[in-house]
């Protein structure tokens, strides 16, 4: 589904992506793990579009993206979350929604019918409001909710515009315990119908979630496998180990 | 909330509709004067919140764009032609290619850079015109004939000016509500609110950015044109920079977001230079300690004291 | 035209990028370490040149009339800033905007009634109302190479300031991390203090030198704000460096565009159509090199380090 193959990227004489390639199935939960400063996040940025690289491609089901600026790849299928939350925090939590919901429905240069009264996107987002449990905020203002409900606000932003593949970076980040083990719940419903590519440093998450885990370290795919296989391998525990994680 | 701005826009817009037949001054001019420069003070206020308000994009050139919608039709009334909507078409088509070329430019940035940026290119538009030798330069044009409506009078002074600038106001009003509305303001909003985001919900934010732009530059054009119906003169002073901060007063008088605040800013501003300016001479000498006051401890506007709707504060 | 021609527009234009900088300097060290953004600057660029008249009325010393015209531009900057723009540090820019706006109403119209208004001007020091003979055909004023090099020795204690000295240090830091800078524990508010009243006072200094040049009117700063904006988008916002290149490029191409524009389009085209273009075409260079910058290389010329 998600295609990453032979990436590059440098900045001056740092190479943050060595020839980096992933390939992730239709069904599938593909895990990134590595310690901070491996290149995740710039791997993220040009997966999603922020950064180009130097060289190689990424392609979305069977469609080269390398090219396409953010919002044409979203239009293309890749839905996202932040590791920092990113919602609209003056509009209502149903509107967050719906306004995921209108990207991908039709054109939004629509100058004059009222976009609260549309059917449609109303329906998607009060549907996408069920699927992450705020069907109950939907008319609370998005800077009001906790920081549990935010992290479900933004998958739900990112379900709405129905995407092809999901993107999650660091998920379970600032979230406490129960709050986590429900949010990997609903993750793992969603597994069974939309391939993702989660970044995480939650071991437990990924052991519930992934099918197959590659570790980066220093720019480059050092180790992949199943969870069980990787780890096992004693260079991912050797670079987790040296980052104090064990 | 909504059925209580548009109260209070129905009174505001019957008051304006029935004023000339209250006043027995009518067509003695001054008071009808007055509220026609108010009205189209209220229609380039009302099209810069549409920026300021809605996109979170704050603009210190948008007199300008009056300015070109003012010399466009003055130069077109030179060059002989007289039919107001011919008038009205090269107007559009003048203040949409400067608006289209500048903001392409200026949104390349945002926040601060962007005020800078388009306060600069204002400024490149009031010198371009005071170069203009041919149409009066520095000193402004005074236009011997004005543009009728296929040979009607309708659209001057003596006719019915008043009814087609308050018709343009309400247009104005009626469709800026509409489309804030609409999707497209809502993408606009998401925007204001958090433009990354945005981004990633798949809205390519700089081309909704560029058409609200070039939207509020063809509204601010059309008053421009208006303008030079009711003052019979063009002169660079319109596209000054100083007339750009009057009209962000204005918005910021009214409240953000808030067309009927735009309505009664530009009314309180225009009366204010008339009060305070029949009393003493030098009435900026407590208009601008006045703003000052305003922003340090005042913050909703005026239309909070009429309980429109919430303001929100713009996006650094 | 003339070699001398040249070289005399060439001076002038010098001379024009140093007034320039000496603004432009104030306003990007504002905006880069506060970030804000400041339209009053200008006017205390008149403010300066109303005191450089007040005071040679009242003393009849240049010497004197500098030293006193720079402190109360100086005590006027941190009078402001007590009052006002330190309210409005953490407001947004709409209401910076808004409330600077204001002050630059009342200022002019304060300039206007106590001074009136018409033009006024002063002469140049006795001492520097020579000219000097620079080639056999070109006499050049002392005065305004005074002010030349005047701009020149700011510009380079400015430089070492900020790259050289402790406060230089902390002003770098706040243009590039200012959360960095108030987690060091350093008194922001009194940085603030000073970076705001050396702005004052340089744009001061700017009015006193240009009052025997200029002419002293209201609203005199106003256009000269804008080309300061022009200047820091063009150099890159909060660098001194780039302030100083962007002055003297924009105060080069601008002079020497409103003399030559005409002439060298006549060359091209009929002389009563280059004489329609000329000028509009002159006074819009400047913005035409912002434009190629905002498209080429929107940083700015010389960024500050991970500003802009």
């Amino acid at each position: 589904m998600l295609e990453i193959r032979n990436l590059n990227k440098s900045f001056g004489a740092l190479k943050v992506s060595r020839d980096i390639s992933i390939e992730i199935g239709p069904d599938q939960c593909h895990a990134l793990i590595g310690p901070n400063g491996a290149g995740k996040t710039t791997l993220i940025h040009q997966i999603s579009g922020v950064l180009q690289p130097d060289s190689g491609y990424v392609a979305l089901g069977g469609q080269d993206i390398t090219q396409m600026s953010v919002w044409q790849r979203v239009q293309a299928g890749l839905g996202r979350t932040f590791q920092i939350t990113s919602v609209l925090p003056s509009f209502s939590v149903l509107e967050n929604m719906a306004i995921a919901a209108q990207a991908k429905a039709g054109s939004s240069m629509q100058f004059f019918r009222d976009a609260a009264t549309e059917t449609g996107l109303n329906e998607t987002a009060r549907a996408t409001l069920d699927r992450v449990g705020l069907s109950d905020r939907a008319d609370m203002r998005a800077s009001d909710l906790s920081h549990g409900e935010l992290r479900l606000l933004e998958l739900g932003i990112a379900l709405a515009a129905d995407p092809k593949f999901l993107l999650l970076d660091e998920p379970m980040a600032g979230l406490g315990r129960t709050e986590s083990a429900a949010l990997i719940t609903m993750l793992s419903q969603l597994r069974n119908s939309l391939p993702m590519l989660l970044v995480e440093h939650d071991m437990d998450a990924i052991f519930q979630l992934a099918d197959t885990v590659s570790v980066l370290v220093d720019g480059s795919v050092i180790a992949r496998g199943t969870p069980d296989e990787v780890r096992a391998d004693s260079a991912a525990r050797a670079a987790y180990l040296g980052d104090g994680m064990a | 909330m909504m059925d209580r701005s548009l109260i209070v826009a129905g009174c505001i817009f019957g008051l304006l509709l029935a004023l000339p037949i209250l006043l027995p001054v009518f067509g003695a001019g001054y008071l009808t004067g007055l509220i026609i420069k108010a009205m189209l003070l209220a229609i380039a206020a009302i099209s810069l919140d549409l920026l300021i308000g809605h996109g979170g994009m704050v603009s210190l050139g948008h007199a300008a764009f009056v300015g070109v919608g003012a010399y466009a039709a003055a130069i077109g009334l030179e060059s002989g032609i007289e039919n107001i909507l011919v008038l009205l078409l090269i107007t559009l088509a003048v203040t949409g290619l400067v608006a289209l070329v500048t903001g392409t430019l200026a949104l390349r940035t945002s926040g601060v850079y962007f005020l800078m940026i388009t306060l600069a290119f204002g400024q490149m538009i009031y010198f371009t015109l005071t170069s203009l030798a041919a149409y009066g330069g520095d000193d402004g044009l005074t236009l011997w004939s004005l543009a009728t409506l296929f040979g009607s009078d309708v659209v001057q002074n003596g006719g019915g000016l008043y009814y087609v600038v308050l018709g343009t106001l309400l247009a104005t009003w009626w469709g800026i509500y509409r489309l804030s509305r609409a999707r497209f303001g809502r993408v606009l909003r998401a925007a204001r609110d958090n433009s990354e985001r945005a981004e990633v919900m798949g809205f390519p934010v700089r081309r909704y950015r560029l058409v609200a732009y070039v939207i509020a530059a063809l509204i601010a054009g059309v008053s421009g044109l208006l303008l030079v119906q009711h003052a019979e003169f063009v002169s660079p002073a319109l596209a000054a920079w100083q007339r750009s901060g009057d009209l962000i007063v204005v918005v910021v008088l009214g409240g953000l977001a808030s067309r009927n605040g735009a309505i009664l800013g530009a009314f309180f501003i225009v009366i204010v230079e008339e009060v305070l300016g029949s009393f003493i001479h030098e009435w900026r000498l407590i208009y601008g300690p006045l703003l000052v006051l305003l922003v340090l401890f005042a913050k909703g506007g005026l239309s909070d004291l009429f309980a429109a709707k919430p303001v929100r504060r713009a996006a650094q | 035209m003339s070699m001398t021609l040249f070289l005399i527009l060439c001076l002038n234009g010098l001379q024009y990028g140093m007034l320039l900088f000496l603004i432009a300097a104030g306003l990007t060290l504002v905006f880069g370490v506060m970030g804000f953004i400041n339209l009053a600057h200008g006017v205390q660029y008149m403010v300066g040149a109303y005191l450089a008249f007040f005071f040679l009325q009242l003393t009849g010393s240049f010497a004197l009339t500098v030293l006193l015209s720079l402190g109360s531009a100086l005590l006027i900057g941190l009078l402001l800033e007590f009052f006002v723009f330190r309210h409005l540090y953490h407001r947004s820019h709409l209401d910076q905007v808004l409330a600077t706006f204001g002050i630059i109403i009342f200022l002019n119209e304060l300039a206007k009634v106590l001074f009136g208004p018409t033009t006024l001007s002063i002469a140049p020091p006795e001492l520097l109302s020579g000219s000097i003979q620079l080639t056999e055909t070109l006499r050049y004023p002392v005065y305004r190479f005074v002010t030349i090099f005047a701009g020149l020795a700011v510009a380079v204690a400015l430089f070492l300031t900020v790259s050289y000295t402790r406060t230089g240090m902390l002003i770098r830091a706040g243009a590039t991390t200012p959360e960095m800078v108030s987690a060091l524990g350093v008194n922001i508010q009194k940085l603030f203090m000073i970076v705001f009243g050396v702005g004052a006072m340089l744009a001061g200094f700017a009015g006193v030198i240009a009052a025997p040049i200029f002419a002293i009117e209201p609203g005199m700063g106003d256009n000269l704000l804008i080309v300061a904006f022009v200047v820091i988008i063009i150099g890159g916002v909060g660098s001194i460096g780039g302030a100083f290149m962007a002055a003297l490029l924009v105060g080069l191409i601008d002079t020497l565009g409103r003399s030559l524009a005409t002439i060298v389009l006549s060359a091209v085209f009929n002389p009563s159509f280059a004489n329609q273009i000329g000028p509009a075409l002159a006074s819009m260079l400047i913005y035409i090199l912002m434009a190629g910058i905002l498209v080429f290389r929107p940083q700015g010329l010389l960024p500050a380090k991970g500003g802009a």
